[in-house]
């Protein structure tokens, strides 16, 4: 037992032993549980800190559990996974900090609240550290099971009906996914996630298993990456509370969906044998598909977190579209949007929440002169809004390049025009938004005339949106240095290819 | 000597309920304090059981020294010990769940005015319980086929008791109706082992799995006996009898029913098809089997999707997920395979135990606090009742089969099986029925955790009956992390080596 075996493991139990406490905390000492939220949270950033410097000098954490005879349940650290530890859990810690703004106040059961909040966020380091398929499997339904009450939270019929609509989806996607995995395991034993693949002979022996196979796969996790059409469940899940909708958006739902097919195509089925099965070209087809969609719905919303939703749908796909369109640039483009999306995508449903909790406005329609009343919320939604436009050099653009560059590099020219199509959409769906709350004055109404005044949210609601917009923008600017999400993720690629 | 003699605990298992039996009957007043003391006994020894059978083997041993033909012997391998200690956890905890039922719930209804008359009730109940107890166990430990119909008729008939015990009509009716079906299933079982016995003058299993079977009559006495006991183990569609009687029954006593009797003569069942008469089995009732199994499954979750009760919902789940357990026989018959399908039916049997329980007890305090568990009228109520409505959901999560819980691990061995053996139905069905459990729980979860209650006044009830669910579901949701040392357990005189049982390879 030395760090290397327990690393991983602790990483998870950050967050665990924390929710599990937090359950038998009664509902009226805020204190203790916020004490122990914002300690787990803080102690998981140090055990990640400790975990990055340490992979990024090549050293392995593996934490093993027998599951099965011959199948582990095994925790690990590579380049990817660490990323998305990584992203997970400052994310968890800004979200933690809003959260507690947010709903401290609330009616409703706060110790079953962040209860879940904290297995949500074990579930989702659970998957991006799972070593094998087995693992990842767990860990994704682990997801499902602790999100829907999130989802939930409200108890309202409305909330209810979303959450069936969640469950539905998910839960079917999940007994997919757990098909193709459980197929894979007949075949190949334990599937193990390794650099470059972990099939060996049989991706030439078996083929058109394999294929079946990954349609399984890749369709059970399309349903969390939200790919059309069965994304249907990601608009209904916005009725959730501003801090769920953002970790669902940003970090832990969607963004397992598409970190799982980013590991079954580089690390199980590895770039090479996918390609030549010819299972990645209808793959790429699909996520262009869904960013043309999802656009084109966002752009028909009136309400501003529905909106924000289907843009989550078009973005995602990105990742999806870099893996699928291979080659290191693209891939590249791909896994460094797995941050940067995470980064845009957590300030806007911030600043969301902030308009709605603070003004008590939730339609674009209405926001007329917020970013006089609200400037500093609005300047953080703008960063993040033309970052996903991808105005250069947001971290937006950054992504955008990398995709456009490799998908010529490769010769796919027409990734290029869906990116340009897209930017347009999405110029088109956000600039209003600006527009509105930037340049409109508000009609003044009798019984409102303090409708002019300063009214910014509370410095807890504030603080996590000025950061994640910040390190938005600091990707973008700073892509270039060692430990960006672009440096790093060029070493994943690496490696990846290295093979 | 602590874990000498696995075989000295496993008899102990049946010992202890019987005396405790008799104890708590001749003196009423400490029928709470024996029932907890024996349910400590009784763990004891099933730990000690499971612990012995996994250091020294299965083995077998005479009652008192008296050898076979003449004597009782009993059969202790890694199946029937880990029957044993399901028994004893789910009892355990049903036993500390009823004596604050018994407290709050006076039984047999309108008399309990009477002074004392509560109190011989609840003494009554606990012997009865203790019996069943330990007639369960005996079950679990027989190897012969005579002494497995004792064991089945007392297990019957103190199950009827405490089924009637409720007191209400419906609940009597339950009751009469059971003992009904369970002398009819007696009697098949009864004139099935006749048969064999008359052609073989023995019914030890041993000695009828090694002896020469040929012609029609074993096949008939097969085909016999597994009617009966199909018709004990409520197997679609002999299922009719179970609803009422598990939707009726005291909470503790449906919890018992639908975690660990029905149990009973399926796991004997699954004893005589993959082990002693396993060459009479032709692929064609092996089919049937699986495809009643199947039937059930779809049939349950339908049912429950219609029920307008939390319990009777709860009991046809029970229908349902028992289909589960009949997919081993079809499967049990490929070429390779079939080794993990018998290990997914019996982690299935020991989590849905944990999960079932879980949940007719949740629906027993539910029932108490709500003073009515009808669907329409739960709204909000886990605002009342946090603990026993967030244990209901853990336990359906096991049911569903959502990781890391026991009934996960249960379906992913059941489907490896079946897709080594490419039965591409039976994987549909396996998801499926999933999904179906997903559906008729929702209806229960939708209602319960709505922010809105409706229910104006709130019993307070004692804290074991909030806590005792939640332990089992707790357990349930955890079963999967455990599964190779439970897997090791199984393979202790399993008979399945080098992946096909005995009789496949002689």
């Amino acid at each position: 037992m030395n760090l290397s075996t327990l690393l991983p493991g602790l990483v998870l139990m950050s967050s665990f032993i924390p929710g599990l406490a937090i359950f038998f905390v009664p509902e009226e000492r805020q204190r203790l549980r916020t004490a122990l939220n914002m300690a787990g949270a803080t102690l998981k950033l140090v055990l990640v800190a400790v975990l990055v410097w340490g992979v990024y000098h090549q050293e392995t954490f593996r934490t093993e559990l027998p599951l099965l005879p011959g199948m582990d349940l095994v925790l690990h650290a590579d380049a990817l996974s660490v990323l998305f530890v990584t992203l997970s859990s400052i994310l968890w810690f800004l979200t933690t900090l809003y959260a507690v703004a947010y709903l401290e106040h609330s009616p409703q059961p706060r110790s079953r609240f962040f209860g879940f909040f904290s297995l949500c966020v074990t579930a989702t380091i659970g998957i991006a550290m799972a070593g094998n398929l087995i693992t990842f499997l767990i860990f994704y339904e682990a997801l499902t099971l602790s999100t829907y009450p999130l989802v939930t939270h409200r108890g309202t019929a409305e909330s209810m009906r979303a959450g069936a609509i969640y469950l539905v989806y998910t839960l079917v996607g999940g007994a997919i996914l757990m098909v193709g995995v459980a197929w894979l395991a007949v075949l190949a034993g334990s599937v193990e996630f390794v650099e470059g693949g972990s099939l060996g002979l049989l991706s030439q022996t078996a083929v058109s298993e394999l294929r079946v196979i990954f349609v399984l796969l890749v369709g059970g996790l399309g349903v969390k990456a939200a790919l059309v059409p069965v994304h249907g469940w990601l608009p209904a899940a916005m009725v959730a509370p501003a801090p769920v909708s953002a970790l669902l958006h940003a970090v832990a739902v969607v963004k397992a969906g598409a970190f799982g097919i980013v590991r079954v195509i580089y690390d199980v089925y590895g770039i090479g044998p996918a390609r030549e099965m010819g299972v990645l070209d209808p793959l790429a087809w699909l996520a262009a598909a869904t960013i043309i969609y999802g656009s084109l719905r966002a752009l028909r919303q009136d309400e501003l977190k529905k909106r924000l939703a289907y843009s989550t749908v078009s973005q995602v796909s990105y990742i999806a579209l870099g893996c699928a369109v291979g080659g290191p640039v693209a891939t590249l483009g791909g896994i460094v949007h797995l941050v940067h999306q995470g980064l845009m995508k957590i300030t806007l449903f911030f600043c969301a929440g902030n308009i709605a909790e603070t003004l008590g406005l939730h339609r674009i329609s209405e926001l007329k002169g917020v970013g006089r009343r609200m400037p500093l919320t609005m300047a953080a939604f703008t960063l993040g809004a033309l970052g996903m436009i991808g105005v250069p050099p947001l971290a937006g653009f950054v992504s955008k390049w990398h995709l456009g560059s490799g998908g010529l590099a490769t010769g796919q020219g027409w990734v290029v025009l869906v990116l340009a199509v897209s930017s347009l959409l999405n110029a088109a769906y956000f600039l209003p938004i600006l527009h509105t709350a930037w340049f409109k004055t508000p009609e003044v109404s009798p019984e409102d005339g303090l409708a002019r005044r300063w009214r910014e949210a509370h410095w807890m609601l504030l603080l996590p949106p000025l950061v994640t917009a910040l390190l938005a923008v600091l990707a973008g600017f700073l892509a270039n240095a060692p430990f960006s999400p672009l440096g790093w993720s060029q070493l994943i690629v690496f490696r990846e290819y290295r093979h | 000597m602590m874990v000498g003699d696995p075989l000295a605990w496993a008899l102990w298992t049946i010992l202890v309920p019987f005396a405790f039996a008799l104890l708590v009957f001749l003196f009423p007043r400490c029928a709470s304090h024996g029932a907890m003391a024996a349910a400590v006994g009784i763990g004891a020894c099933s730990i000690a059981a499971v612990l012995g059978v996994l250091r020294h083997g299965p083995g077998r041993m005479a009652v008192g020294g008296w050898a076979v033909p003449l004597g009782i012997e009993i059969h202790l391998d890694g199946l029937s010990a880990l029957m044993l200690a399901t028994t004893a956890l789910v009892g355990t905890v049903s036993t500390i769940y009823a004596v604050g039922y018994l407290a709050h719930a006076p039984l047999d209804g309108g008399d309990s005015a009477a002074p004392g008359s509560g109190r011989d009730h609840r003494a009554l109940f606990m012997a009865v319980w203790l019996v069943l107890w330990g007639s369960l166990n005996a079950l679990f430990l027989s190897s012969d086929l005579f002494n497995v119909y004792v064991t089945l008729e007392l297990i019957g008939i103190s199950s009827v008791v405490l089924i009637s015990m409720a007191g209400a009509a419906q609940a009597l009716t339950a009751a009469v109706r059971y003992l009904l079906v369970g002398l009819v299933g007696s009697l098949c079982y009864l004139a099935g082992i006749g048969l064999l016995y008359a052609a073989y003058g023995t019914l030890d299993f041993g000695l009828l799995s090694r002896a020469s079977l040929a012609g029609h009559l074993p096949p008939m006495a097969l085909a016999l006996m597994t009617s009966g006991l199909l018709l004990k183990t409520a197997l679609f569609p002999f299922h009719f009898w179970l609803p009422t009687a598990h939707g009726n029954a005291p909470a503790p006593v449906s919890a018992i029913l639908s975690a660990l009797v029905v149990k009973a003569p399926y796991y004997l069942l699954l004893r005589l098809w993959i082990d002693v008469l396993g060459g009479q089995i032709t692929p064609e009732s092996a089919r049937l089997l699986g495809f009643l199994g199947t039937a059930a499954i779809l049939w349950g979750a339908v049912q429950a999707l219609l029920a307008d009760r939390v319990k009777r919902l709860v009991a046809y789940s029970t229908v349902s997920q028992l289909g589960y357990l009949f997919l081993v026989f079809p499967l049990a018959l490929e070429k390779s395979g079939g080794y993990f399908a018998w290990n997914g039916v019996a982690y299935f049997m020991l989590s849905h135990a944990c999960a079932k329980a879980s949940m007719f007890l949740a629906a027993g305090t539910l029932l108490l606090a709500a003073e009515s568990d009808r669907i329409d009228h739960l709204d909000g109520i886990s605002q009342c009742i946090p603990l026993p409505m967030f244990a209901f959901s853990i336990a359906a999560a096991s049911l569903i089969g959502l990781p890391p819980s026991g009934g996960f691990m249960a379906k992913w061995l059941l489907l490896k099986s079946a897709l080594i053996g490419g039965q591409w139905v039976t994987v549909v069905v396996i998801l499926l029925g999933g999904l179906l459990t997903v559906a008729y729980f929702f209806r229960v979860f939708s209602r319960s955790f709505m922010s809105k209650p409706m229910i104006a006044a709130c019993l307070s009830l004692p804290k074991g009956m909030h806590w005792s669910p939640l332990v089992l579901s707790l357990i349930a949701l955890c079963l999967g992390l455990f599964a190779s040392q439970i897997l090791s357990l199984l393979q202790v005189g399993s008979p399945w080596t080098e992946g096909a049982p005995a009789w496949r390879r002689g």
